[in-house]
């Protein structure tokens, strides 16, 4: 197969147009927009997983302690306080970053093991936490009953996710954004570099921890957010969206696209929700055992997943 | 009070002996291995099936589940652990949760998804009086298991030109095999030996925890709390870490039931945020 080249500046071009056919899907699939709400929820939850595993290389299998915290800060806004969407958003923002900011001096400063293990045990914690405190959170019921009000005082939340996709759309893109800006600076460089080799790094004078500790704070601040679109366009937080299970879930998403790269989150994303909908009257144990499969796979063969593939196709020409 | 602490030393003990084979893979080869209670699981199986379809006897089936246990981590690690030694550990815990998945779907498809039925051997069935107390047997057993396997272990690690290849090898790698030590081979025979045990520790948590195909997962951040907070590497570390774990959590589920798994979190965040190499760590850290 020879390689498809493509001149850095296109680059963009092709950027824009994935996210045009992800809008298109508004005209496209209108039965099937709550579907593509929530994968670009996912992708964007494993984008900020990414950023703390991908780019930073820490090693973090308890990231949906942050997604589920923001989605029931959001929940719990709507429900209680003010049924605003963007308050929401910013709370749960805002508190994800300040938990991931005090954990940050956990995780940080163990070694591989001792962060993985705080990870999950945080995650098992807050998961736990959330069962047992059913007055608030509603248990393993979950936390029910929470109405939106419309977006801007405008666009009620209807049935179809019409109005669900579009604010999720915007909020994912602006987030993204924002993502790539961070992680295209010098910080987000000096990030890379801490990964390929942090004992370098420090030789040269880059403050490797609190580097650490800043993405670590971002990518939970981001998985919050994630947390609370999903929150507040399906209306409904489950206990299962702070557990292990989601963690995991998450870790295959990104490893299906591609740690790592700014697209991998989106593309596993995709690619996992749609043939998970596909499948979704199989046996969970089958589905488990091709999962299962498939990780043993990614990893023998050292793809580094479908943006991986992609990568191996289409040759990009450095721009003069 | 001390028939809590008991039935939590034999919850400890248990955990030890599933637990000590992973904290040597990682001290030796810092390979994070989260599909060890697979191993487990899997000579936990071995010995069921021969105990309620073949007519063995709870003894031999443990010996099986042994060598059960120790063939398939030979196998594996041949096949697919030697490779990635020197991978980032992203790689390795994706392809230990992989091995995870596997067993768990494949253990569900071949022996159904409830627990494996088990009866205890007469002989260990019911209580004897110990210093006052009325005692289970089969903890009592489990105890004595633990204590046999500490021994043996640290009598091999410290007593024979193995054991010093070993810790050798666990404080520097690099400067053991520059004298000539097989570190390959050592982490092979290492291996298998942590799986054995763990398979044996399967077999043996028939009888206390019971055996389901969800067990490497149901279990595993117990696993892992055991060898995180014991210090890896180490085989007192671990000891003492079950030891803890297995009263705190026996105790929570007693004077606590409300608290749940809380507490068991709570005591590792704290510990590793005092001591982040584990209550004792190996040398060369």
């Amino acid at each position: 197969m020879f390689p498809i080249s493509l001149s850095a500046r296109r680059l963009p071009l092709a950027e824009g147009l994935f996210w045009l056919l992800l809008a298109s899907g508004y005209f496209l699939l209108p039965e099937h927009l709550t579907l593509l709400s929530q994968i670009l929820i996912m992708g964007l939850f494993a984008v900020s997983l990414d950023m703390a595993l991908g780019y930073a290389g820490i090693l973090t299998v308890g990231h949906a302690a942050f997604f589920g915290m923001g989605a029931y800060a959001a929940g719990l806004w709507a429900k209680h306080a003010w049924a605003e969407p963007f308050s929401g958003l910013l709370l749960a923002l805002l508190v994800c970053a300040a938990l991931g900011y005090l954990l940050s001096y956990l995780v940080v400063r163990g070694a591989d093991l001792t962060r993985l293990m705080i990870t999950i045990g945080v995650c098992m914690l807050l998961s736990e936490l959330a069962n047992r405190l059913v007055n608030i959170t509603g248990g393993t019921d979950g936390l029910q009953g929470i109405t939106m009000a419309p977006v801007l005082g405008l666009f009620e939340f209807d049935l179809y996710g019409r109005t669900g996709f579009v604010y999720t759309f915007a909020m994912v893109l602006l987030v993204f954004c924002v993502a790539r800006r961070i992680l295209r600076s010098p910080f987000g460089l000096a990030l890379r570099g801490i990964h390929d080799s942090s004992k370098r790094m420090q030789a040269i004078g880059s403050p490797v921890a609190a580097r650490l500790r800043m993405a670590y704070c971002f990518s939970a601040a981001i998985a919050g957010l994630a947390g609370a679109l999903m929150a507040q366009s399906t209306q409904f937080v489950g206990i299962e969206s702070l557990g292990i299970n989601r963690s995991a879930e998450i870790l295959i998403i990104l490893v299906l696209g591609g740690a790592g790269r700014l697209y991998g989150g989106l593309i596993g994303a995709i690619v996992y929700m749609v043939v998970h909908d596909w499948f979704a009257d199989m046996n969970p144990e089958y589905w488990m055992f091709w999962i299962g499969c498939f990780l043993i796979a990614v990893v023998m063969l050292g793809g580094g997943g479908l943006m991986g593939m992609l990568a191996r196709m289409v040759k990009v020409e450095k721009a003069r | 009070m001390g028939i809590v602490i008991f039935d939590g030393v034999a919850y400890g003990m248990l955990l030890f002996l599933i637990a000590v084979g992973l904290s040597i893979t990682l001290g030796l080869m810092n390979f994070v291995n989260l599909a060890h209670g697979a191993f487990a699981m899997a000579g936990g199986y071995a010995a069921a099936v021969a105990m309620n379809s073949y007519g063995w006897g709870f003894f031999p089936a443990l010996a099986l589940s042994f060598v059960t246990a120790a063939l398939i981590g030979g196998v594996l690690e041949v096949l697919l652990y030697r490779r990635l030694y020197r991978s980032h550990p992203l790689d390795q815990v994706l392809l230990s949760i992989g091995l995870v998945f596997v067993s768990i779907a494949s253990f569900t498809y071949f022996f159904g998804p409830s627990m494996q039925p088990f009866t205890l051997p007469p002989l260990l069935t019911g209580q004897v009086a110990l210093a006052g107390m009325e005692v289970g047997r089969y903890r009592l057993f489990l105890i004595l298991c633990g204590v046999l396997v500490l021994a043996g272990l640290l009598l091999l690690l410290n007593k024979t030109r193995f054991g010093a290849m070993v810790r050798a090898s666990v404080d520097n790698q690099r400067v053991a095999r520059g004298t000539g030590i097989p570190v390959q081979r050592l982490f092979f025979a290492t291996f298998m030996l942590g799986c054995g045990l763990a398979g044996l520790g399967g077999a043996l948590s028939l009888g206390m925890l019971g055996l389901e195909p969800t067990f490497p997962l149901k279990y595993l951040v117990l696993f892992l709390i055991v060898v995180c907070v014991g210090g890896a590497g180490t085989v007192v570390g671990p000891f003492v870490a079950a030891l803890v774990v297995g009263v705190v959590d026996m105790a929570g589920k007693y004077y606590l039931p409300e608290a749940g798994a809380f507490l068991i979190y709570v005591f590792m965040v704290v510990t590793l945020l005092l001591r982040p190499n584990g209550l004792i760590p190996r040398k060369g850290l």
